[in-house]
């Protein structure tokens, strides 16, 4: 039976789920002074995001998106000590990430023998503009328990059926509507929580 | 207020799915992999016949410095080797 407003605290066979401890700017400043430690947290933050890019945004199929995703990497790794500000890591990220996938999607362009003046497709605004967002509510999961990031991220992000879900997390799976009901919940909350910042659409509407 | 429901929450998680997991520790394993490649450029520059062994096996030879020999790291230390 499930206890009212238990989210259980199973994490057998948890997939990746950070707890971002560090802020943006402190990550980069670690890194920068060879912390091998902060490099993996950094790539772990950031990694959805420019997969999310690479493949939702501009649509590359997996073999342009993965050089991508390596180059991105192998650029912020090199150029980190070139970047004026720690806390503008992330509309660095998305910036180099999106001229990457331009470089790439115009390459395909030339070898396909398209018309060389012709532009790549590139994404609607309102779909980088929903990767933003979609960053956003994964750093507010970051504040939910460790079994509600789990839950969401496994039925949203990695869709994982009920039972995979029980199965992994020592849950009972008829539950497991009910945990994710009430874990929205909290995410909702959490980004009502004081001093968070609003999703930049919700806000400003800028897309970094 | 957020202003997000139930349902745009669920589309907004569902649009950060994890990229595949050997991208990802390729990307983190990054520094170790930049320094493995830095040791043996430097102990290739210094000594021709260590330079010829690593161009002639240059997967074998990553290996032996703890680097795993993926394909982009091949690619890089055969250029490094190559370019001087």
């Amino acid at each position: 039976m499930e206890a009212p407003g238990d989210d259980g605290e199973a994490a057998a066979g948890r997939p990746e789920l950070s707890e971002h401890a560090a802020s943006d700017a402190e990550l980069v400043r670690r890194c920068r002074a060879g912390d091998d430690d902060a490099w993996r947290e950094l790539v772990d933050r950031f990694s959805r995001y420019v997969y999310a890019i690479a493949v939702q945004g501009f649509r590359l199929p997996q073999q342009d998106a993965e050089d991508v995703f390596q180059e991105v990497f192998t650029r912020v790794y090199e150029r980190l000590g070139s970047l004026r500000e720690d806390e503008a890591v992330r509309p660095w990220i998305a910036q180099l990430t999106r001229r990457l996938c331009i470089d790439r999607l115009r390459a395909g362009s030339r070898e396909s023998d398209a018309d060389l003046d012709a532009l790549p497709e590139v994404p609607a605004d309102d779909v980088l503009e929903s990767i933003e967002q979609a960053f956003d509510v994964h750093e507010a999961m970051t504040e939910l328990s460790e079994s509600c990031q789990q839950i969401l991220d496994r039925f949203f992000a990695r869709d994982e059926s009920y039972r995979t879900i029980g199965d992994q997390l020592g849950l009972p799976a008829g539950t497991i509507a009910s945990r994710i009901s009430r874990c929205l919940d909290k995410l909702r909350d959490a980004f009502d929580g004081e001093g968070r910042n609003l999703p930049p659409a919700a806000s400003s509407g800028q897309v970094t | 207020m957020s202003g997000y429901d139930h349902d745009q929450l669920a589309k907004l998680i569902g649009m950060f799915p994890p990229a595949p997991e050997a991208w990802v520790r390729a990307a983190q394993e990054l520094p170790e992999a930049r320094r493995g490649l830095d040791n043996l450029v430097a102990r290739a520059e210094a000594d021709a016949a260590f330079r010829a062994a690593v161009l002639a096996d240059l997967e074998q030879a990553l290996e032996a410095e703890g680097v795993e020999p993926q394909p982009r790291v091949v690619d890089e230390l055969r250029r490094l080797l190559t370019d001087r």
